[in-house]
């Protein structure tokens, strides 16, 4: 089959797929056309549809393809479908956030960061099908272990987890982060790994400067 | 000194406080309260926080709000680290210099905040990507989704109560009629009725929503809403509302052929 058609027959196959349309069933579909070919042919569909002067556009997206409308057109597309947009409350993002950048997390870990009852949140994200229990953890109470689902990685239009834009370092806030101060020189570093307790005993002369700054010192243990 | 500069500037300023922001907790309200305050997370004056926190708490007491249970807590912690600060380090330590200095008791609260600002950041973060349904949209697969729905759910045939309840839903819809200009368009129940069919021999399934766009007229939605109810006599279409109060399903069991045929024998 020639190039120019297979790639008619991704884009019949995404056209009426309902959620994205992944590798596998492209692959399913047709036949034994190797996967880095299929690959390929996507991403440079993908380059195409961004260049063009269309309303939609594809997207690879929670591990499939899909065809989405551009995000400049939203307003006359809310107009046609009359639909109330979708949003998330303060709460449930900070959840969200915290689950997707930490998990998989347990309910604790959540509230111990938010500092609240995080129980009501939870429940509102696991029936929107943002989040998903992964398991239950091998301690007492056998607590439940929560992670991003699928749908999350769609809603945000992310490929994959790595996706996530990464967990700034607390710009803005006052001085930088001491945590990379007090950091030891490199040579000390392999045999104070292990243990940070240790390794800070270590080195009390590089981190007396920083000691005046709260904070500062065992930023690091705290995890 | 600043710090009592702060102070007093506070004093000025609290009085006319009205507003009452919400918090997502305590610490939430303690980020706000260094915020306008312009502090200096690393180096918080315990004493204005703590005053500030307290009456935060006041206030939403006074408004007969529940305070959570973590407000208080964050109360105790702040008061604790207050009298902690104003003891002096112990003598042992002092005399000892090789001794770690004692670990401020500021460092604990401020590790938090600095940890919740970050997945507050973060939540911003998701918040401004193009979101499903908020900046982008894919196509909607109806039919998948309603026979989904029919497997799982008893499907309910469709009263004439939920009919004109999902009516009303239109008519609700529908601008205010101006009275203008006279246009007499011949509007007929016939007409109405061949349209209906003709959408639904082409799609198989409608929904009673996509009758209707808002800049229907208020007449010509009487009438599709007539053409329906003659067509349901005649058992031209069938209606099914999947869960109560949800949308309507608008089926037909006939072809184009056995419709037609009806359409010109019963419809005049």
């Amino acid at each position: 089959m020639e190039e120019i058609q297979i790639k008619a027959v991704i884009e019949a196959l995404t056209f009426v797929s309902e959620s994205p349309v992944t590798v596998e069933a492209i692959r399913e579909v047709l036949g034994d056309i190797p996967k880095k070919e299929v690959q390929r042919i996507l991403e440079e569909m993908v380059a195409e549809y961004r260049m063009a002067p269309r309303g939609f556009c594809l997207v690879e997206v929670g591990g499939g393809y899909q065809f989405r409308t551009r995000p400049e057109f939203a307003e006359w597309v809310k107009k046609l479908k009359k639909i109330k947009p979708f949003a998330l409350s303060q709460p449930s993002l900070e959840t969200l956030a915290i689950v997707a950048y930490k998990q998989p997390v347990l309910r604790t870990e959540i509230e111990k960061i938010r500092g609240v009852d995080s129980g009501g949140v939870l429940r509102t994200l696991l029936e929107k099908k943002l989040i998903k229990i992964l398991g239950k953890k091998d301690v007492p109470g056998k607590p439940l272990v929560y992670g991003t689902s699928k749908r999350f990685l769609e809603m945000f239009g992310l490929k994959d987890l790595s996706g996530l834009p990464t967990l700034k370092d607390l710009a803005g806030l006052g001085p930088p982060s001491p945590q990379e101060q007090v950091l030891p020189p490199e040579g000390l570093k392999a045999e104070g790994e292990e243990d940070s307790a240790v390794r800070e005993e270590d080195t009390p002369s590089e981190g007396d400067e920083e000691r005046n700054v709260p904070g500062g010192e065992n930023s690091e243990d705290l995890g | 000194m600043e710090l009592n500069e702060l102070e007093e500037k506070e004093q000025l300023e609290l009085p006319l406080q009205v507003k009452l922001e919400v918090f997502e907790g305590p610490l939430d309200l303690l980020l706000h309260l260094i915020k306008k305050n312009e502090i200096d997370i690393y180096d918080i004056p315990i004493t204005v926080i703590t005053r500030q926190y307290l009456e935060y708490l006041e206030m939403m007491k006074s408004l007969n709000l529940d305070i959570a249970g973590e407000f208080l807590l964050m109360a105790a912690t702040l008061l604790h680290i207050k009298s902690k600060m104003l003891l002096p380090p112990s003598e042992d330590e002092a005399a000892d210099e090789n001794a770690e200095p004692e670990e401020d008791p500021r460092a604990e609260l401020v590790r938090r905040l600095l940890e919740y600002q970050r997945f507050k950041d973060a939540a911003l973060d998701l918040n401004c990507a193009d979101l499903l349904d908020r900046e982008v949209f894919t196509r909607t697969f109806f039919q998948e989704e309603f026979l989904k729905e029919a497997e799982e759910a008893v499907v309910g045939e469709a009263t004439l109560f939920d009919l004109l309840e999902a009516l009303k839903k239109v008519l609700e819809t529908v601008p205010p009629e101006e009275f203008q200009e006279i246009s007499l368009e011949h509007l007929s129940l016939k007409d109405k009725i061949n349209e209906v069919m003709e959408a639904l021999w082409e799609r198989e399934t409608l929904a009673f929503q996509e009758l209707f766009t808002p800049a229907t007229p208020r007449r010509e939605v009487i009438v599709t809403f007539l053409a329906l109810l003659e067509l349901l006599r005649l058992r031209m279409i069938k209606i099914f509302q999947p869960a109560q109060f949800g949308p309507i399903r608008i089926f037909s069991p006939l072809d184009r052929e056995e419709g037609q045929k009806i359409i010109s024998e019963r419809i005049s």
